[in-house]
């Protein structure tokens, strides 16, 4: 058995080393926020965050993760009280198909969490990485922007 | 006003002086031909590297080429009449690439590879002043350079190491390589990195292309001790030249991006005649260099080698494995040189940062193991790709990794 910390709560993992984290969370946890796109860490869709990086969880084995906290999309916030860069892509309507989505979000997550302060040109090379196949860029980019702000006027208010 | 220059110039000012050439070309003096014959020389000079800063404009100046006596900022080669080259005659322009002395008679600090650029052809150094004098002037101030060596003592390098001349051809030779040994010498300046530099700063002449380094970066040897697993052959370098991707060869990373993005837009002609050059510098072996005996058999395996294994298995060869002809193939590992130089560093800013196009540029894509692996991770996976290429191990590499990390926060 493999321990892993899983948004905030520790559990047990019975696989092979080597098992890309994607398929532990999709497979044996039931958290299908992430997406299997590529499976090359070519596209995103599986993007979830390490110890505050946003990493692709299809080529990181569970084997490589210790102790350090992963957390996906789910650990965000829930359907009834969503955090703020779920509402700021509900509130944008940023999702078509949705399939890139939670990855977006866990990239954008990982960044304003580093720097909520970011530019518009910022967003744009950060958010590069991860990419888009049916076509709401300008809303996702909205969405974050306006995550941004929300994450930044809650930092101010406490 | 030259005595006040020479004031400025400070000592030798006898042997150096401004020349008085008269005012620089109007642009509408140069035609097309030569301005294209120039672009293609400044692209086959990677000139835009040095020359341009981080999201700056192409050849505004401000880039900065750190040595071990500090750095030196490129300067603007735009024609702006204040910040770049718009006061410049061809005949200052001509003396600056020949012999290494700038508008004011100053010596030039051999961080600008006129050691190279002084076998460059009259005609040639033509056509790049009509290029640059035809771009859109950038009024930029580059930063002042921060090199503790005062100019003066440049006159005492170059009388050591620099060997002003225009290149010669051998006729007896193959024309292709003498025109590919006359770009890659000159403006190509390949061995400005991949020969190895003396205490002064100075290229080793006896060790030609055996390998050096450049900004965190090792430029592998190109000649005879090249450890490439793969021989490189005139087509496949070719390839690698224009495209920065050959079969069975590496990915060009590191500051060869930037040659090799330029060298697309050279005709091929010239390419080929570089390639076949770079490659009749490893004439002297014979076949595909004999990959040192792999080591260890499972059981021999230190700890930080399973682990290492382990990370590969699970995080690299789902790519790696796959060989590079499939959808979303890489190169297979024991093709690759970077675990085979003498030093990790390429090995290592390849996992932590992976390669990324250009945005726009149709190219590969690895991607970046940074936030994935932690650096005890990172080290055991660069260990263990060391141990396979059945190279003896390389010493501190996490001292590596940590330096890598460093130099990207």
């Amino acid at each position: 058995m493999i321990e892993l910390n899983i948004n905030g709560r520790t559990q047990q993992v019975d696989a092979d080393p080597d098992t890309p984290l994607l398929y532990v969370l999709r497979g044996q946890l039931g958290l299908n926020g992430a997406k299997f796109g590529c499976g090359l860490g070519q596209c995103g869709a599986c993007t979830v965050i390490v110890d505050g990086n946003a990493v692709f969880s299809c080529i990181t084995p569970i084997s490589a993760l210790g102790t350090r906290a992963v957390r996906t999309v789910e650990g965000l916030g829930t359907i009834d009280n969503p955090g703020p860069m779920q509402r700021a892509f509900i509130e944008e309507q940023a999702a078509q198909c949705g399939y890139c989505i939670p990855g977006m979000m866990m990239r954008a997550q990982a960044m304003l969490e580093r720097n909520p302060n970011v530019s518009e040109a910022e967003i744009r090379k950060t958010m590069g990485v991860n990419l888009c196949r049916c076509g709401t860029h300008m809303r996702i980019l909205k969405a974050v922007g306006r995550a941004a702000n929300a994450m930044k006027s809650a930092k101010g208010s406490t | 006003m030259l005595v006040l220059l020479c004031a400025i110039a400070g000592a030798a000012c006898s042997t150096r002086t401004v020349i008085d050439s008269g005012a620089p070309a109007a642009t509408t003096a140069f035609p097309k031909d030569r301005i294209a014959k120039g672009a293609t020389l400044a692209a086959i000079g990677d000139c835009a590297s040095c020359h341009t800063a981080k999201d700056g404009k192409p050849y505004a100046g401000g880039f900065p080429v750190s040595t071990p006596f500090g750095t030196v900022y490129g300067t603007n080669l735009t024609p702006d009449p204040a910040t770049g080259l718009g006061r410049w005659s061809e005949a200052e322009f001509r003396r600056a690439l020949r012999e290494g002395i700038g508008d004011h008679g100053e010596h030039l600090y051999p961080a600008f590879p006129y050691d190279h650029f002084t076998l460059l052809h009259d005609d040639d150094i033509g056509a790049l002043y009509a290029f640059l004098m035809t771009r859109d002037p950038v009024r930029n101030e580059v930063p002042a350079n921060t090199v503790i060596v005062p100019r003066a003592f440049v006159a005492v390098w170059k009388k050591l190491y620099f060997h002003p001349g225009e290149f010669r051809a051998d006729p007896s030779r193959d024309p292709r390589l003498v025109r590919g040994e006359y770009l890659a010498e000159s403006l190509g300046h390949c061995g400005a990195c991949h020969t190895p530099r003396n205490k002064l700063g100075a290229e080793k002449k006896d060790e030609a292309y055996a390998g050096g380094e450049v900004g965190g970066w090792h430029a592998p040897a190109l000649n005879a001790g090249s450890t490439s697993p793969a021989r490189w052959t005139a087509d496949a370098m070719t390839a690698y030249l224009s495209t920065g991707i050959a079969d069975d060869h590496a990915i060009a990373a590191g500051p060869m991006a930037g040659v090799t993005r330029n060298l697309g837009h050279v005709p091929k002609d010239d390419v080929e005649a570089i390639a076949a050059y770079a490659v009749s510098l490893n004439s002297g072996g014979s076949g595909a260099r004999a990959a040192p005996a792999r080591r260890a058999a499972a059981g021999d395996r230190a700890d930080s080698d399973v682990n290492g294994a382990r990370i590969y298995a699970g995080a690299c060869g789902d790519c790696h494995d796959r060989g590079r002809a499939a959808d979303g193939g890489a190169l297979p590992l024991q093709l690759a040189i970077a675990p085979t130089l003498p030093v990790p560093s390429n090995l290592i800013h390849i996992v932590r940062d992976g390669i990324v196009p250009q945005a726009g540029e149709r190219s590969r894509w690895m991607p970046s193991f940074a936030g994935t692996l932690t650096d005890a991770e990172m080290t055991d996976l660069v260990t263990f790709l060391r141990a396979n290429s059945g190279y003896p191990p390389w010493t501190g590499v996490p001292a590596a990794v940590r330096e890598a990390k460093q130099a990207r926060e």
